[in-house]
């Protein structure tokens, strides 16, 4: 009997259950088929987009993160330009093949310097695109693949995301809709990524500290019309 | 991991006289405590959500076997390698097979409970391989030659001034006259060493936090973010889990990350979740090229048939050890394998035995703050005093012992001869001890009053004082 075949047998008699239990097997397809949600937050309920909104920057904001507002989509390179230039870092960001991202007006920044790709160990800093955005707890949600790469969510010590109004959510069960809406109902990315503030760690006598491992800041750009093109 | 869970007792004597423990220790109730209850008041629902979060491990391992075959399917059409591990042993021949087979130099882990109880590092060490803790806690933990003493801090027994001793003794590339007073110097230090084994590793090993069955996903919390860096920079993925990991759904997962980290750390949410599902795809340009998950038993499945199913509802978040007095008092390692804690006290003589583990269940007060902040209502009090039955099934207690609490049930079982021996003792030892207010040292109790002072009795029992109310005469 191979292992796989003997845990499971364990456990079937364990919880006293025989091998091809067709009313079990239903009870399990049911639940998966139904996707039922357990309780969503009172906080995100009945909410309007820029309550939401608030509710989303405060948490981020009490984790140490930045949070710009911005109209459109073509404000994205000025403000990122004022950002970096503001907290004295390099002119220089790393970007996937996100088009949105890759076709915005860049030539009024001139003196921002763009790459193009997967992070690369001596990258000061990531842009990415976030599928959507959480307000429950201020957390982004991210989707690797060619457009956004996830070593440009670590790699970098700054890292800048960009989130449509439009894609911000009460809860994380809204966000799951909107990844299957995506990708299909029952396919994920590669890694689904939860972003909730930049990096820390309290190893070290209790005392928090950014930047343990990924990003020491985190900025996030909020586009509150996304139908700018 | 070798238990020295039979040396409980000397290792608590060494424990309460170090005083570099109890210095780090002292931190607890203002740090973890206070934030979790901040947490809590910010989260109304907080107590419907534990009920919710029963309900959802109870359901998922009242259909373990069907929810894992649900998992093994869709992990494996995204191209993941899954592997059942019955023993540790196995899962350390697995992913030692694993390690060898990519030729593996430098093996990155992020931080894992499971990798710690089946001994992984030490059996890829043996092999020649070099294998770094990223985790900074662990890798506090790992230079030391030490194990974790906490399940989500596992260096909360070291302060700031033993860190520096540590980099200034390993780190011997960098300038001898740096600075590293702070806390942030000594994180940055390590964040420039640990970046270039992530930047080296071929083979990253991970744990996880959840197995989803609907994608065939495994997830990983993390406030640092090396378990990313581990898991997305290596040539090849490894996450190590216990069968107990499952959750059936993607809504499944969130009710329970609404529990998680507020139970843990008092945070709204950890600061990064990852959900992971099969190796890089085609179009990917970075992730790792194979992606293998080792679901291991190691004694859980014959739990599922006893009263300690309910002890793998565990979501490791380390709640019941913030909140224990013994463990405030002990620290982790005095409970001597890898799960300190109330947790520890049921789970590590579930899985290794009452008898290698005897002490662990008779270490709590049963005050019951563990079972009151468990996010998912394990009654770990309970499940406590059923191992000290099994204990006492097995004859394990010294023979005075058994002989103490023979006497006692015989005294116990009769009413009239019990309330007259309770009202001599409580006048006579309440006569002797008035002047003192307490006893150091007991006749017959040497080992209660070795470690603290008995109180002494006020002169009247219970019962006295309780008839009187009854009759009406003041108090």
């Amino acid at each position: 009997m191979t292992s796989r075949d003997a845990i499971l047998s364990k456990i079937r008699a364990g919880l006293g259950a025989k091998a091809n239990d067709a009313e079990r097997r239903q009870i399990v397809n049911e639940r998966l088929a139904a996707r039922g949600r357990h309780l969503i937050p009172a906080r995100v309920k009945d909410r309007t987009p820029d309550q939401l909104l608030a509710l989303f920057r405060g948490f981020l904001e009490r984790e140490s993160a930045t949070v710009l507002e911005i109209e459109s989509r073509q404000q994205i390179p000025s403000a990122i330009a004022d950002y970096l230039r503001s907290n004295n870092l390099p002119a220089r960001i790393r970007v996937g093949g996100d088009a949105m991202l890759t076709q915005l007006p860049w030539g009024s920044e001139p003196h921002l310097e763009m790459l193009l790709g997967r992070a690369q160990p001596n990258d000061g800093v990531g842009l990415t695109r976030a599928t959507a955005a959480v307000a429950e707890t201020g957390t982004l949600v991210l989707a690797s693949g060619a457009d956004n790469p996830v070593t440009l969510n670590f790699v970098p010590e700054t890292h800048i995301v960009v989130v449509e109004q439009a894609n911000l959510v009460p809860a994380y069960e809204d966000a799951w809709d909107l990844v299957r809406a995506r990708f299909g109902p029952n396919t994920m990315p590669r890694t689904v990524n939860f972003i909730s503030g930049p990096s820390r760690t309290a190893d070290v006598g209790g005392k928090l500290v950014m930047g343990a491992h990924g990003p020491r800041r985190l900025c996030v750009i909020v586009v509150k019309d996304s139908t700018s093109s | 991991m070798k238990p020295t869970t039979k040396s409980f007792k000397q290792n608590v004597r060494v424990a309460l006289t170090d005083a570099q423990l109890q210095r780090a220790l002292a931190g607890l109730p203002t740090g973890l405590v206070a934030n979790r209850a901040a947490a809590r008041a910010r989260l109304p629902e907080f107590d419907d959500l534990r009920e919710i979060g029963r309900d959802i491990k109870d359901h998922t391992l009242a259909h373990l076997d069907l929810y894992l075959e649900e998992y093994e399917r869709n992990a494996t059409a995204a191209g993941a390698k899954v592997h059942w591990a019955a023993t540790a042993a196995e899962a350390r021949e697995i992913i030692l097979n694993i390690c060898r087979e990519a030729n593996a130099k430098i093996v990155t882990k992020g931080k894992s409970m499971i990798t710690e109880e089946i001994g992984l590092n030490a059996e890829l060490q043996a092999a020649g391989m070099e294998v770094v803790e990223t985790d900074l806690g662990e890798y506090l933990v790992q230079i030391r030659g030490e194990t974790p003493s906490h399940i989500i801090a596992p260096a909360i027994h070291l302060t700031q001034d033993q860190v520096e001793a540590d980099f200034r003794r390993l780190h011997t590339s960098l300038p001898k006259d740096r600075v590293l007073d702070e806390a942030a110097q000594l994180v940055g230090e390590a964040r420039q060493v640990l970046r270039e084994k992530f930047l080296a590793a071929d083979v990253g090993i991970t744990g996880a936090n959840f197995l989803m069955a609907e994608t065939g996903s495994s997830v990983i919390v993390t406030n640092e973010g090396n378990g990313d860096l581990t898991q997305s920079l290596a040539r090849v993925h490894v996450a190590v889990a216990s069968i107990e990991k499952i959750v059936p759904t993607r809504e499944d997962v969130s009710a329970i990350l609404r529990l998680l980290a507020r139970s843990a750390t008092g945070q709204e949410i950890s600061t990064y979740t990852t959900f992971s599902t099969g190796p890089r795809r085609a179009d990917d340009p970075d992730g790792p090229e194979a992606y293998h998950v080792v679901i291991l038993d190691n004694g859980r499945s014959e739990l599922l048939g006893t009263a300690f199913r309910e002890v793998l509802r565990c979501i490791r978040c380390g709640a019941c050890m913030n909140h224990c007095p013994v463990y405030a008092a002990i620290g982790g390692h005095a409970y001597g394998w890898v799960y300190p804690g109330p947790i520890g006290s049921v789970l590590t003589p579930a899985l290794i035995g009452v008898r290698e583990a005897s002490d662990l269940p008779n270490a709590s007060t049963f005050c019951g703050r563990c079972e009151q902040v468990c996010p998912m209502k394990i009654p770990l009090p309970k499940l406590m005093r059923h191992h000290r039955e099994a204990e006492f099934e097995l004859g394990g207690q010294s023979r005075p012992f058994r002989l103490g609490l023979k006497t006692w049930a015989w005294l116990a079982t009769r009413p009239a001869l019990y309330h007259m021996t309770m009202r001599l003792a409580a006048a006579f030892l309440g006569a002797l001890g008035r002047r003192r207010g307490a006893f150091r040292w007991l006749p017959l109790a040497g080992g209660w009053t070795q470690h603290r002072d008995f109180p002494a009795p006020q002169g009247r029992t219970f019962q006295q004082l309780w008839a009187e109310h009854k009759a009406g005469a003041p108090r």
